[in-house]
């Protein structure tokens, strides 16, 4: 059985068809890439996967049960953390409020706890602040030290992008989703980011969907390839199948000059 | 980067910006003509400041000048450039400005002469030509007014070339002889309290004002006491911040318990006037605390606060009041108060349901909409049978503690029971915005979808939000309908919706200090909706002033009096930034790497 399975799948915004009867699955432990050209719908899948959009047909099961009808903060306590793609960070907090934060559901002291300052109480907000620093350390030493207590402003942009990971693992999940990752970072940042991408499931135990434009960090993390084009799934399987597979070249290419018309889209 | 540290500071700042005096000049010369149409010299000038020389009707045309040469003579230096000496040009340019504004007022002498224009302007009377020409005629007048804003002006001009220390003591000066002026009720007061009749006769004139030896007593005072402990108080603060985190947080908690000690003991020295004065403002600050949470804390912007108030103020009522039309239990005050915090509490749930779900400036409508539908019900004829309708609810008895009952004509006693229920909310305010739950509120504040995709449920996290500035503005309304003793549903109009706000708003958002400043600055000096301030005279300019305020807030210190620091961060977020870069803390990626 795997743990994320999610079947005949379609989204309308209007007229616009931004997913249309897609399968997809994620085993426990798995590593997928979900890559397409511009407007493919790949957010628009994450944003219904996490509960920010409602799909208008289809089905949604992580481990057993369907996530349709589901805030996003339920899907989150399920499970299921994410990053975003522009990066959106808490920005006027400080690093360390950023991944206490997120352990809001994981937690559950509440008024009465801070008002009497209980055991339970200061033991929880010790848990969460031993456990925000432990998360954060894992980015070596780009986010702990002095930085705890800078605002997330002040983080340069590779640095955001490590918060937001480090954020999303706060909320204990089982299933990350990571919106291009490495987006914006220079290419030996991306191979630092992708060997701990690949840490994330040996350590952490994290079974990841990660969106990605960067064909190498692709090629060396992920299991499996899912390529989408205008809401539909064109290819899956191995990268080196994937890259070569006709289809996906000319989603991202176009199709050559002069060669057959078929395909009813380019009918006038 | 070719420009460096070195060669920008060769850099001056650039000299006199004439175009910027001229502008000023004539908002000087608006500004004055405004005020004097608005009343103010007229109204105010039965309340002087200094006995026989100066009213506060004057005073407000004479800041125009002064303010506003020193403002248009600031010089914005950035980081690296040197600023450049200031000559007697900036004197001129001074001058300019002060001319411009008393030109305004000679211009508006001119025309109050030639034409009539009393219909739409109210003001537009010969008493207020009298009073600008000194009871004199029109071109003396005229002249005294130009010589005075030339000379303030230059003086304003002055500020930027006399040496920075002299300036400060200046402004030390003037700003005490008129804090002490404007404290008279306050003080006068307070010195009785300590038997100190002799002082409160030499200083303060017997129909208000200071008396000339006073002023000159309150000067030499504010001249000598920060040359004989200026330096001290800062070695001693500097001592204090140099000791170990452990007894640093000893001292605090010492300070904290003596402040606390002297607060309590403070009503006792104080008389009527003032106790009642401090009751109010103690009203205010435990319905701003509680604003504070929704708006400040929480990002939610509630312009419909004032229901939570009136539902506690009549809950109290019914519960207590033997008039009571519909229903009378007559409990005592601390058992009904436990039903008014669980029933504005449940009020807040039901008003908060519908709103939550709306963003930013619906919500804020929407909020504005409740507010005003919970005042027409307690108006209504519908549930006059409950509640009076607008003849209220009369004779709510006080509170019974034991030793005494609170009620309004012992303000001491309603001080003190402000007292605690203030230190309750700051108590509460304080826990809460440290805690899971004020994470979660200043997550939705910085952006609502992420913190909803981070787990946090927004839905029932804002609504906690709502009920906590529901209950803490319970125990104002509670507080309020026991010392007033009856209560109508004008005390209950937006209008106190909005002045909550603003002292939010002025004494800085997201600070309980700031909180606490801005209702002593508002509520204790102008005064609240209808409650008199120490400027008594000011009542019918108080929403002027209170706009005045606010924008110029909003313009040059948006973050407030008092600042919360996450909030200044995130309103000067660019000169934090580049603050930041200067002082090398700022992350610049892979520094540590490439080093």
């Amino acid at each position: 059985m795997s743990m994320l399975q999610i079947t005949d799948l379609s989204v309308t915004f209007g007229g616009l068809h931004a997913l249309k009867d897609l399968q997809f699955e994620v085993d426990e432990g798995e590593i997928v890439s979900v890559i397409g050209p511009n407007g493919a719908g790949k957010t628009t899948f994450f944003n219904m996967i996490s509960g920010m959009v409602t799909p208008t047909a289809g089905d949604i099961v992580f481990e057993g049960e369907s996530l349709l009808g589901l805030d996003p903060s339920q899907v989150t306590e399920r499970g299921i953390a994410r990053t975003f793609q522009n990066v959106r960070l808490f920005a006027n907090m400080t690093i360390l409020e950023n991944v206490m934060v997120a352990q809001h559901c994981r937690t559950d002291q509440r008024v009465f706890g801070a008002l009497f300052q209980t055991q339970a109480f200061k033991a929880e907000e010790d848990a969460i602040r031993k456990y925000g620093e432990e998360v954060l350390s894992f980015f070596g030493s780009r986010l702990v030290g002095y930085r705890l207590d800078q605002p997330a402003s002040v983080l340069s942009y590779a640095n955001r992008r490590r918060l937001e990971i480090a954020r999303a693992m706060a909320t204990r999940p089982r299933l990350l989703l990571l919106d291009e990752p490495v987006a914006g970072m220079n290419p030996r940042e991306s191979a630092e980011l992708t060997e701990l991408i690949g840490r994330l499931r040996s350590e952490w135990g994290f079974t990841i969907v990660m969106i990605e434009h960067d064909m190498s960090v692709v090629r060396d993390v992920s299991d499996r390839v899912v390529v989408l084009d205008h809401g539909e799934t064109i290819a899956q399987g191995p990268y080196s199948q994937v890259a070569n597979d006709p289809k996906v070249i000319e989603a991202y290419l176009g199709r050559p000059v002069g060669s057959e018309q078929t395909d009813e889209e380019v009918r006038p | 980067m070719t420009a460096t540290s070195e060669n920008l500071s060769m850099v001056e700042t650039p000299g006199v910006a004439w175009r910027k005096q001229i502008r000023f000049a004539l908002i000087g010369a608006l500004s004055s003509a405004f005020i004097a149409l608005a009343g103010m010299p007229v109204g105010l000038d039965g309340r002087s400041i200094i006995q026989p020389v100066l009213s506060m009707g004057f005073l407000s045309l004479l800041w125009v000048p002064f303010v506003l040469a020193t403002i248009a003579g600031s010089e914005v230096v950035l980081e690296g450039m040197t600023a450049r000496t200031r000559d007697s040009k900036d004197l001129l340019a001074g001058g300019i400005v002060g001319l411009g504004s008393a030109g305004g007022l000679v211009l508006l002498m001119v025309l109050i002469q030639n034409f009539n224009l009393r219909d739409p302007l109210v003001n537009w009377s010969p008493q207020l030509l009298n009073l600008l020409s000194f009871n004199r005629s029109l071109a003396v007048g005229g002249l005294l007014w130009v010589l005075l804003g030339l000379i303030l002006g230059v003086f304003g001009g002055a500020m930027h070339v006399l040496p920075k220390k002299l300036c400060s003591r200046i402004r030390t000066v003037v700003l005490s002889v008129f804090a002490v002026s404007v404290l008279e009720t306050f003080l006068t007061d307070l010195l009785e309290g300590f038997r100190l009749e002799v002082l409160t006769d030499f200083v303060y004139y017997k129909r208000g004002g200071l008396e000339v030896g006073g002023a000159l007593l309150v000067a030499a005072l504010a001249l000598l006491i920060p040359l004989l402990v200026g330096t001290r108080i800062r070695d001693v603060k500097k001592q204090v911040v140099d000791l170990p985190a452990e007894e640093r947080k000893r001292v605090n908690l010492i300070l904290l318990a003596v402040s606390a000690a002297l607060l309590l003991v403070l009503p006792f020295f104080l008389g009527k006037i003032a106790n009642e004065l401090l009751a109010n403002v103690g009203l205010f600050v435990l319905l701003a605390l509680g604003l504070n949470v929704v708006v400040g804390l929480a990002g939610i912007l509630d312009l419909g606060y004032v229901a939570f108030f009136a539902v506690g103020g009549y809950t109290t009522a019914v519960l207590t009041s033997p008039n009571s039309p519909g229903f009378s239990p007559e409990l005592p005050w601390p058992i009904a108060l436990i039903v008014v915090v669980v029933l504005t509490g449940i009020v807040g749930l039901f008003i908060g349901a519908p709103v939550i779900r709306m963003r930013g400036d619906y919500l804020a409508i929407v909020t504005l909409g409740f507010g005003e539908i919970i005042r027409l019900l307690f108006l209504s004829d519908w549930l006059s049978g409950w509640f009076g309708g607008a003849q209220g609810i009369t004779n709510i008895p006080g509170v019974d503690v034991g030793i005494g009952t609170v009620k309004g004509t012992d303000p001491r006693s309603v001080f003190l029971l402000v007292l605690v229920f203030c230190a309750i909310a700051i108590y509460v305010s304080w826990r809460l915005e440290n805690s899971r739950l004020g994470r979660a509120w200043m997550a939705i504040r910085e952006d609502e979808d992420v913190a909803e995709a981070m787990g946090v449920n927004t839905t029932n996290t804002k609504l906690m939000a709502f009920v906590v500035g529901a209950v803490l503005a319970s125990f104002s309304g509670a507080i309020f309908s026991a010392k007033v003793g009856s209560i109508f549903p004008t005390s209950f109009l937006m209008l106190v919706s909005i002045i909550i706000l603003v002292v939010v708003i002025v004494g800085g958002m997201g600070n309980i200090a700031g909180v606490i400043v801005g209702a002593l600055v508002l509520i204790g000096v102008l005064g609240g909706p209808k409650q008199p301030g120490l400027l008594q005279e000011f009542s019918q300019f108080k929403l002027l002033i209170y706009g005045a305020l606010l924008v110029w807030m909003m313009l040059k210190r948006p973050e407030g009096l008092v600042p919360n620091v996450r909030r200044t961060r995130e309103l000067h977020q660019d000169e934090f930034l580049q603050d930041a870069w200067l002082k090398g803390e700022i992350d610049t990626g892979d520094q540590e790497e490439l080093s």
